[in-house]
């Protein structure tokens, strides 16, 4: 695929090599260490740093802000933006904001219910949803013009994302959705957190079968367990996360002590399966409050030194 | 029809209880239907009320009237003469009824009785849901008939979102993701091609955004 | 069996305990009553299926408007028994007169004799 903004992690795609990303959380609070701190750990293991919008509802610094800090650190960061919180005018100028900061990758998602944070009495907003922010995105790169029909001096250079779950309900429209995003004009995909790889290679070989893998990057999601107990909850109480027996019944297996060792020789080997697999194209690693295993995990499924592209 | 619920009467009291000659004014339209605030709740509440001013030992004036609606002048005109006789009125309208009693009798407060909660149906007596929020510009056309701005707890147009599990939203275990119906409709209608058409950016002009809409017919104009 | 009941009770027939609205309830503490109790058919016995289960909702809903408006709402009660069981609706009776009885004259009584 032809690269079309100065975005690395879009070049390092581009390139053939897999790319691997990571993501950080912002803090409850305005202390920036916070977030400079978790992204210095990782940085010389990833190729870009996804800064997510507001997790779960909850309030917390904004994920533009995180972002600028990233950038002013010399980093790669991903800007997550949600559509609950923002209507067309907000979203549209904090994509500006952030093009100002030459902030070159974007994840366009809906984001969770409100009634999941600590605000469930507010208001959600959804003017558009993730798909119409997509298309946002790419009309304001692609035709330099804002959804008012103005035209954008200095438009956005921004390599558009979304996220994808291969597991979630109704699976028969796990492809179909996927081609819809890749018609609203997304260029790379996060999936959700794979556990069920026969499953997750079945969605995939769908989405090849259509052509539609010829024109979107897979970034298969991976997170590593902690202990027996995440898996447990993983699988029974996460929404749209499939988990198999086998990988639970191995968690419980191990002693409590060796579980999260246990936990990450599972990421890896998880890592050097997808990588066989056709249409994979790179990792987004997703250690949840567990950064610090980043480093590794990239290291001993042999991704690591990253790519240097230009 | 509208649906409504009935306000506890601890509300009711607190909002009258400064009254002495009150109107409690019944709808027979959309809140009879939801057992909300016809006739029936009319006398409920006017009974509860004389009971409980009685036994603080006021002497409180307490009336019943039902209107065939309170969303159209002629019928709010029939209480014109006798409405000088009190000195407030609780209408168990819906909040359109509440307001236009408002309009009409401006110098008489008309309080509430009812909480006005969205436009819906009869699934079984006693369980109203929602189907329509009336955006102004019906899609159900692309949809399979169900709505996705009334029915979808994001309002999602290119649905699902991750969160619908087992045909059920995020939310609530209770509640079917709007989307999986949609789907399945499609299905059913043998048209689920059409779901892999993009829903544009939808205009909410038309929608609450774009200020209080009204409907104007000239060829109905007198 | 000539058995014998409070003279104080008042009785109101009514086809099936189905008919009895929260309104009759409310209506009948209007006027006077101190207390209030619907007698309907043993459950799973009406002749209208649920006539008896929709009565003990609506006397439900009373206790909570009496409850809330300082009458009390364990003035109206609801009871279930056969035709065939006179001796326990005579024991009905008596237990309801000794439990308003113990519950004093209604609030909305004493009022209305004040107001007059």
């Amino acid at each position: 695929m032809k690269v079309k903004t100065p975005s690395k992690l879009e070049k390092i795609l581009a390139a053939g090599h897999y790319a691997v990303t990571s993501e950080v959380g912002p803090p409850r609070g305005s202390d920036p260490e916070n977030i400079t701190k978790k992204a210095e750990m990782i940085k010389d293991y990833v190729d870009a740093i996804n800064v997510t919008d507001n997790q779960t509802s909850v309030t917390r610094m904004c994920s533009l802000a995180a972002c600028i800090r990233l950038k002013l650190m010399g980093l790669e960061p991903v800007l997550q933006m949600v559509t609950r919180d923002r209507n067309r005018i907000a979203l549209q100028s904090d994509i500006l904001g952030a093009a100002s900061y030459d902030i070159h990758n974007i994840l366009c998602l809906s984001g969770d219910h409100q009634s999941f944070g600590d605000c469930a009495q507010g208001q959600n907003v959804h003017d558009l949803d993730s798909m119409q922010l997509i298309q946002t995105v790419r009309h304001m790169r692609d035709e330099g013009k804002f959804l008012g029909g103005g035209d954008i001096s200095r438009p956005p250079e921004m390599f558009v994302g979304a996220a994808a779950n291969p597991f979630a309900d109704p699976f028969e429209i796990r492809v179909p959705r996927l081609a819809k995003k890749v018609a609203a004009g997304v260029e790379f995909i996060q999936t959700q957190c794979i556990y069920n790889m026969e499953k997750f290679e079945l969605w995939l070989k769908m989405a090849g079968d259509r052509g539609l893998l010829d024109n979107v990057y897979i970034l298969a999601g991976v997170t590593p367990f902690k202990s027996a107990g995440m898996a447990r909850y993983m699988k029974n109480r996460v929404p749209g996360i499939e988990v198999p027996d086998e990988l639970v019944k191995r968690m419980a297996d191990t002693p409590k002590e060796k579980q999260s060792e246990e936990g990450i020789n599972i990421c890896i080997e998880q890592i050097e399966h997808l990588k066989g697999v056709e249409g994979v194209h790179g990792f987004h690693v997703m250690a949840i409050e567990w950064e610090e295993m980043v480093p590794g995990i990239v290291e001993r499924s042999g991704l690591y030194p990253r790519p240097i592209v230009d | 029809m509208i649906v409504a619920d009935k306000k506890p009467i601890e509300e009711i009291i607190e909002e009258i209880k400064n009254h002495e000659k009150i109107l409690i004014l019944g709808c027979n339209e959309c809140v009879t239907v939801c057992e909300a605030g016809g006739k029936k709740e009319v006398g409920v509440l006017a009974s509860a009320l004389r009971m409980y001013f009685l036994n603080q030992g006021k002497q409180v004036k307490i009336d019943e009237i039902t209107l065939e609606r309170q969303c159209d002048h002629e019928y709010l005109e029939e209480i014109r003469d006798r409405m000088d006789q009190y000195d407030a009125v609780v209408s168990l309208a819906c909040g359109v009824g509440v307001q236009f009693m408002a309009e009409k009798y401006h110098s008489t407060p008309i309080y509430p009785g009812v909480n006005t909660c969205f436009l819906g149906v009869t699934e079984e007596r006693g369980l109203w849901t929602e189907r329509c929020q009336a955006c102004g510009h019906c899609i159900l056309a692309s949809t399979g008939g169900i709505c996705p701005v009334a029915r979808c707890a994001k309002r999602i147009l290119n649905g699902p979102c991750g969160g619908s599990t087992k045909g059920k939203c995020e939310i609530d275990k209770e509640i079917d993701c709007a989307w999986q119906l949609i789907i399945d409709r499609l299905k059913a209608l043998d048209r689920l091609d059409e779901y892999e058409e993009l829903c544009p950016l939808k205009d909410w002009s038309t929608d609450r955004a774009g200020g209080p809409r009204k409907v104007v017919r000239e060829d109905v104009q007198q | 069996m000539r058995l014998q009941y409070p003279s104080n009770i008042k009785i109101i027939l009514v086809p099936c305990t189905g008919k009895v609205d929260v309104l009759y309830i409310l209506r009948a503490f209007e006027k006077g009553a101190d207390g209030v109790y619907v007698v309907g058919c043993l459950e799973g016995d009406c002749h209208f299926d649920n006539g008896n289960f929709r009565a003990r909702k609506r006397v439900e809903q009373a206790q909570k408007i009496l409850d809330v408006i300082g009458v009390g709402g364990e003035r109206a009660q609801m009871y279930n028994l056969s035709s065939s069981e006179a001796p326990r609706f005579a024991e009905i009776a008596i237990e309801m007169d000794e439990k308003i009885r113990a519950l004093g004259p209604s609030p909305i009584k004493a009022a209305k004799q004040k107001a007059a």
